[in-house]
C-alpha cells in the first residue's frame, strides 16, 4: 500500500464518518481496544485541550476527535467504541468495523491490557487481517510490573508482525515512542508485515472461489480477502456497510464529474 | 472423564472448564469473541435479581450472559478441593 494509500476516494468516505481533516496530507489515526484498557487515557495523554466529542454519524455512540503534533506534523485521532471483536455483533462494533474498514486510517493503535494479554489479542488479530498499518499499544505496563507479568515484548513483535509500544498512559510512560511509532507507520516510513491467519483448507479454497466472484464489485483499495471471510460467517451487516459505501463512494464520484461538466459549459 | 455440565447450572463462586458450546455460526463467534473457547476457566461471580443476566469472570474481565446463551455454553466443573 504505502503511498497510495490516501488516494481512491479516502477522504470522501472519511466524510461519511464525519472526519474533516484539516488537509489531506493530515493522517487519521484511529484507537482501538477492548472495553478499559486505557484508550481514552491515552487519548487525552496525546491530544490534551485539542479535542472535542460528539456522536458517530447516525449512532447513539459517543466519540471523541482530537490533533496531536509530532515533529511538526499534525495527527488526527479518533477513539473508537471499546470492543471485544470487530464482528458487528454489537452497534459499537458495526461502527469501530466500518471505520477500520472504510474510513480507512493511516494507522490504528491498538491498545491492550498488558495484565490480560490473552483476551487482547483477540482484536489485535481482527484488526490486523484488516489493517497493516497497525501500532499495538501495550498500556497498563506500571499494573502488570506490579503483577509481576514480564512480556517479551520483541518476541510479540516479530510474532505479530507490526510493532508493540509498552507505556502507562495514565503515568505518560511510552508515549513520545508510542506518537513515533505512529508517525513512521501512519507516514508510510515504516512497512509492516502482520501474521497472516490461515484457515482450514475447506475455508481457505472457498475463500479463493468467493475472491475471484467478489473481486469485480469491490475497489481495490479494500481488503478482498476479509470481505470473502466476512461472507463466510453469513455477516449480513457487512453486505450493507458495503453497498452503503459503494452508494456514497459513486455518488461522490458523479457529483465531481458532474461539477467537472458544468465548469466545462460555463467557460 | 468428567461430565459436562450447562455453564448456568453452576452457582456463584463456582468454577468451570469451557469444554464446548452448542451454538453455530455468528452466535458461537460472538462468545469466543467475549472469552469462552475450549480450555477457558469461568468463574460464576453473580446472578442478578431474577437470574439474569448472570456475571461471569473469565480471561481476566466480567462478562454478563443472559440465559439463553449461557445455557450454550458446557463446562466441565472443577471441584474445590481437585
Ligand atoms: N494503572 C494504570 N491505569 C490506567 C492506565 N491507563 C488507563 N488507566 C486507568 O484505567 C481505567 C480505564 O481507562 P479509560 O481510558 O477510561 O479506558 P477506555 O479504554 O477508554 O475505556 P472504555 O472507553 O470504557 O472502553 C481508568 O481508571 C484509567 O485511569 C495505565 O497505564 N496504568
Ligand atoms: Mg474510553
Amino acid at each position: 500500500m504505502g503511498l497510495t494509500h490516501q488516494s481512491c476516494g479516502s477522504k470522501a468516505s472519511r466524510e461519511k464518518f464525519h472526519v474533516f481533516t484539516d488537509s489531506s496530507e493530515q493522517p487519521v489515526v484511529a484507537l482501538a481496544g477492548n472495553p478499559n484498557t486505557g484508550k481514552s487515557t491515552v487519548f487525552n495523554a496525546l491530544t490534551g485541550l485539542k479535542q472535542h466529542t460528539g456522536n458517530w454519524p447516525g449512532k447513539t455512540v459517543l466519540r471523541a476527535e482530537g490533533v496531536f503534533l509530532h515533529r511538526g506534523r499534525s495527527f488526527k485521532l479518533i477513539d473508537l467504541p471499546g470492543t471485544y471483536s470487530l464482528l458487528a455483533h454489537s452497534v459499537e462494533e458495526q461502527v469501530a468495523r466500518d471505520f477500520i474498514c472504510f474510513a480507512r486510517p493511516d494507522a490504528t493503535v491498538v491498545v491492550v491490557d498488558s495484565t490480560c494479554l490473552e483476551r487482547n489479542l483477540n482484536l489485535v488479530l481482527q484488526v490486523i487481517e484488516i489493517t497493516d498499518r497497525v501500532v499495538v499499544c501495550l498500556n497498563l505496563m506500571d499494573e502488570a510490573r506490579r503483577k509481576n507479568i514480564e512480556i517479551d515484548i520483541k518476541g510479540l513483535s516479530n510474532e505479530l508482525g507490526v510493532p508493540v509500544i509498552p507505556t502507562s498512559a495514565l503515568m505518560g510512560e511510552g508515549l513520545d515512542l508510542l506518537k513515533e511509532s505512529i508517525y513512521r507507520i501512519a507516514l508510510g516510513l515504516q512497512y509492516t508485515k502482520p501474521l497472516k491467519i490461515n484457515y482450514d483448507d475447506v475455508v481457505e479454497k472457498t475463500v479463493e472461489k468467493l475472491n475471484k466472484k467478489i473481486s469485480f464489485y469491490l475497489p481495490e483499495y479494500l481488503n478482498l480477502r476479509w470481505f470473502s471471510l466476512r461472507l463466510l460467517d453469513g455477516d449480513m451487516t457487512i453486505i450493507e456497510a458495503i453497498s452503503q459505501h459503494l452508494k456514497a463512494e459513486f455518488n461522490n464520484t458523479t457529483r465531481r464529474v458532474s461539477s467537472y461538466k458544468y465548469r466545462e459549459s460555463v467557460n | 472423564m468428567k461430565k459436562e455440565v450447562k455453564l448456568t447450572e453452576l452457582l456463584p463462586g463456582e468454577k468451570g472448564i469451557v469444554n464446548h458450546l452448542t451454538l453455530r455460526g455468528l452466535e458461537r463467534r460472538r462468545l469466543m469473541d467475549l472469552g469462552f473457547v475450549k480450555g477457558s476457566v469461568v468463574e460464576v461471580i453473580r446472578r442478578s435479581m431474577f437470574g439474569d443476566p448472570t456475571a461471569y469472570f473469565i480471561k481476566g474481565s466480567v462478562i454478563a450472559l443472559r440465559r439463553e446463551e449461557a445455557d450454550e455454553i458446557l463446562v466441565i466443573k472443577i471441584d474445590e478441593g481437585d
